[in-house]
Order: structure tokens, then sequence, then C-alpha cells
């Protein structure tokens, strides 16, 4: 069955959790990963990988370079096909 | 200018995470119980190898260390964080920086041996069964032999420079000879500096099994490292950290701070001979030990206790008591001398710097630790070795030495002197 937005978000919120200790309940749609987050770029690009691997999703190169929010994040992985 | 006219440099804090111990206190304690830290592995991964002994950290670091700085670091990160904190805040620094001294005055000297080889192995193993994608964007940071000086720096906010010499297993001993020089030529006033290592992982047990450098008694760890004993066959692979905290005599005794002991000279020298054999005639180590005596303004017969490089190798423990006698003359069976390796197992990159942190200890306390295992001592090792209790060093001024050699033929002699 396909991940709804709320899943998916509630996903990502616990691998940010995991890799960088930001609290889950602060990772929500409209914000920055890297401006409200205080998510550096190396943790970002670790968040990514672990999101591929949870949701079975691969996420181009391209998009990664642009991806700003959590809710960039989640659109991509909803449309990509995510699994729940 | 002349060794008097010198800025003198003096240890003001210690920190070390060991086989022995999770901080230097219970290293200490442990080093004069005669605690082996030498442990069977028993993970299925160790099934296969010739060689299923090792001395893991007491404590594990990612226990001691927030969750999250912990899975960002590789593990000789791990430990060098943990012993750097412990010598930071022992020698009476702060969270936001040294007392006393800007921050561009403060220093790191802080060496591993092998640098991040887990996370790189381990990264290898993800490229291969999980691809390119996979791979950690850490990865990188985390391996680089300069990582754990850099965390360091960034932690008590080092900007005088950074530095991680390299040199096998004199790398811990070299760091904090690089710390002293640091503070003489005026570079620094506050200098962290030490060694870590963590690279017990069948890859390396497996190469160091293949050059027959380690102890096989398998069935029998906690008797496997005995440096100088007739029965010895090779070193135990031991991992942790060490860290002392140097400064210069006017900022320490400005702040009023406590002073271990003085950190009195250093030598250095290679063999040139061979990159991994000693040299059997000892002549680098002689010259290293000859250089730390007229650096630190000593007299063979001032130097009462040495903690030798002394690994459990056959051919390394002779070669080094060849090379003591040779450098201290008459004086030599004046100085007791601790193999502690018989309890921490060898170190690699850190065992300079955790037997530095000993051999102040030793200074500071005036107790000589005991080694374990020498049942039989060496005839061809005709030293002062203390065994069975810790033995009292003599009231009044005196020196230490510690040696430390690493593959490649670097040799380093380091020299601390009583204070006061």
């Amino acid at each position: 069955m396909a991940a709804s937005r709320e899943e998916i978000r509630a996903g990502l919120a616990e691998i940010v959790y995991e890799i960088t200790g930001v609290d889950a309940k602060d990772v929500q749609l409209d914000r920055s990963f890297t401006a409200d987050l205080d998510i550096d770029s190396l943790s970002v690009a670790e968040v990514v990988i672990a999101a591929e691997d949870r949701f079975g999703v691969q996420i181009s190169d391209d998009y990664i370079k642009n991806l700003k929010t959590v809710g960039d994040a989640v659109e991509f992985i909803q449309r990509a096909g995510a699994v729940a | 200018m002349t060794n008097g006219d010198r800025v003198r440099v003096v240890v003001t804090g210690l920190g070390a995470t060991t086989p022995v111990g999770g901080d230097a206190g219970a290293t200490w304690s442990g080093l004069l119980a005669g605690c082996s830290g030498v442990r069977a592995l028993t993970a299925p991964w160790a099934a296969d190898l010739p060689v299923r002994i090792a001395a893991p950290a007491a404590i594990e670091p990612a226990k001691v260390l927030e969750r999250v700085e912990a899975r960002r670091l590789d593990r000789t990160c791990q430990l060098a964080l943990v012993a750097a904190r412990e010598a930071w805040a022992d020698a009476g620094h702060g969270a936001s920086g040294a007392s006393g001294a800007a921050a561009e005055r403060v220093g790191v000297a802080l060496a591993s041996g092998m640098g991040g080889v887990t996370t790189l192995l381990n990264n290898y193993d993800t490229l291969r069964e999980k691809g390119p994608r996979q791979v950690s964007p850490s990865a990188l940071p985390m391996l680089i032999p300069n990582g754990p000086a850099a965390v360091v720096g960034l932690e008590i906010g080092a900007r005088a420079g950074v530095h991680a010499p390299v040199s096998a297993c004199a790398s811990g001993a070299e760091a904090i000879a690089c710390g002293i020089e640091m503070i003489r030529s005026g570079r620094a006033d506050v200098v962290l500096a030490g060694g870590t290592e963590a690279a017990i992982h069948p890859l390396t047990l497996a190469g160091f099994a293949a050059m027959w450098a380690l102890s096989r008694r398998n069935s029998e760890p906690e008797r496997a490292s005995r440096p100088c004993d007739r029965e010895r066959d090779g070193f135990v692979l031991g991992e942790g950290a060490g860290v002392i905290v140097l400064e210069s005599a006017r900022l320490a005794a400005g702040r009023g701070a406590r002073v271990y002991c003085e950190a009195a000279g250093h030598g250095i020298s290679s063999d040139s001979y061979h990159l991994t054999q000693p040299d059997p005639g000892g002549h680098g180590a002689i010259r290293a030990m000859r250089q730390a005596l007229a650096d630190a303004d000593l007299r063979p017969g001032q130097v009462r206790h040495i903690n030798p490089h002394a690994t459990s190798t056959p051919q390394g423990d002779v070669a080094e008591a060849t090379a003591i006698q040779e450098a201290l003359g008459a004086a030599a069976p004046a100085a007791a001398v601790s193999c502690t390796k018989s309890m921490t197992g060898h170190l690699m990159g850190a065992a300079g710097a955790v037997e530095a942190v000993a051999t102040v200890l030793a200074v500071h306390h005036r107790m000589a630790p005991a080694a374990i295992n020498l049942e039989a001592q060496d005839e061809k090792v005709p030293l002062d070795l203390v065994h069975g209790q810790p033995r009292r060093l003599p009231d009044g001024p005196f020196a230490a030495l510690s040696n430390s050699f690493g593959f490649g033929g670097h040799n380093v002699t380091l020299a601390f002197r009583v204070t006061g």
C-alpha cells in the first residue's frame, strides 16, 4: 500500500532524530533542514541515504542538491512510490 | 638559547581510557593492582582467526558520549574525545576554552597510528554489499588520521594549530614531543597532546598475525602479554586513548594550576635499518634516549624510572634492553622499569600517550607499577624490572623516561621530572 504523506513525514522525523538528535516533533513539512532544523549538509546527506533505504526509493542527485524543506522530501518520496 | 633559558613545560591535566580503566584514575589503580585488560574475542568474526585475544577498552566510549555525537565519530575519535574531556577538566580548563589563555594560544597534538581503519573497512563492506549510494557521507571525515586531533581541537576551541603526527606505535609519544615544542617555540601556551587507537578488527588481527607479531596464547588471554619474560611470543593488540595537558610553567603558575610534573624533554630518532625489524643494536633507540636526556638537562643517574616500549615481542624487548643499558651506562640498574603493556596490551598509536600518563602518575605519586606475567625474566633483558608489587620511587628530585618505537624505525623518548 502506498505510504501517506503523514507516514512519510513521521518516518523522516524518526530518521532525522536518529541521525541528528533533532526532536521528531520539530520535523514538520514547512521546516528547512538547514535553516530551521540546523542540520548540516553532511547530515542531510545521511538522512537521504537512510530515507532511500527505508522507503525503497532512489532520490536523484539533482533533487538532493535542491532539497530544502521536509515537505520537499516528503513530496518527492511519495511521488517516487514509497510504500508503507 | 641554552636549555636553561627555555620556556619550561609542565603537565597539568591527564585523561585516559584504556583496557584496564575508563579514566586516568581507574587506569592507574588497575596498573597498581596488576589487572590485565586482555580478553578472549568471542564474537563470531574472530572464530577463524589465528589470534583470538585482544585488549578492548574497559568502558565503551559510545556509552560515555551523547548518542548522536558518538554515531558520527570513528571509535578512535570517540576514545580521544573521552580522554581529552577528562584531561581538559582535570587541568581546570573549561568548556568555553582554556583558563588564562586565548584560543589562538591553545593547540592540539593528538595522533593515531592507523586512523579510522574500522570505519574504512566497514564502509568498504557497505560499498561491496549495498553499492556506492549507501556509503556514509561521514565515512571520509571519520577515517582521516587527523580526525581525532580535529575533533578534540573543535571541542576545546584550539586555534594555535592542530597536529597529528603519524609514526605507527610511536605516534602518541611523538605527538607529546610535538606539543612540548609548540610551547617551547612560542606558538602556544597550552597544548592538549596524546594518542588514540581503535583497530581491533579481523583485518588488523590477521595482518599482524601474518607477521607473527601477535601472541597466540589464545587459551590464556590474561597471561598473553608478558614483556621481557622468557615465554613471551608477541604483543596483544589493544585499544584506547591517553591525553595530557601540557602548559607553559608560567601560565600554570599564574593561574595556580595543579602541576603533576615537568615535561622536561624529548628525543626523536629514526633507525634507517628495516621497515619492521628493530635494529638489534638499538642504535636509534640509544640516540633517542640520549637526546631526551640532553634536551632535559639530565644525567643518566637522575633517571630512576622507565616505562619501556617493551611490547612482548621476542626481538624488540631485547633490543630495547640493550639500548637502555647503552644509553644509561652504569646508571641503568638504578632505574625501576615498569612494563605496563603486560596489563594494557599494546595500544599502538595510543601506547606512548597512555604510557606517558602512567609515567607522569608514577613520577607524581613516586610509585612504579609492577608488571604482571613476568615469571622468568629473560636473561638478555638484565634490567631492574618491577614485578610482584609496585615499588616506591625515591624521595627528592628524579626523572623518568618513557620509550616508544614504531614500525618504520621511529624512536621517541619522553622525559618527565619531579617539580618543586
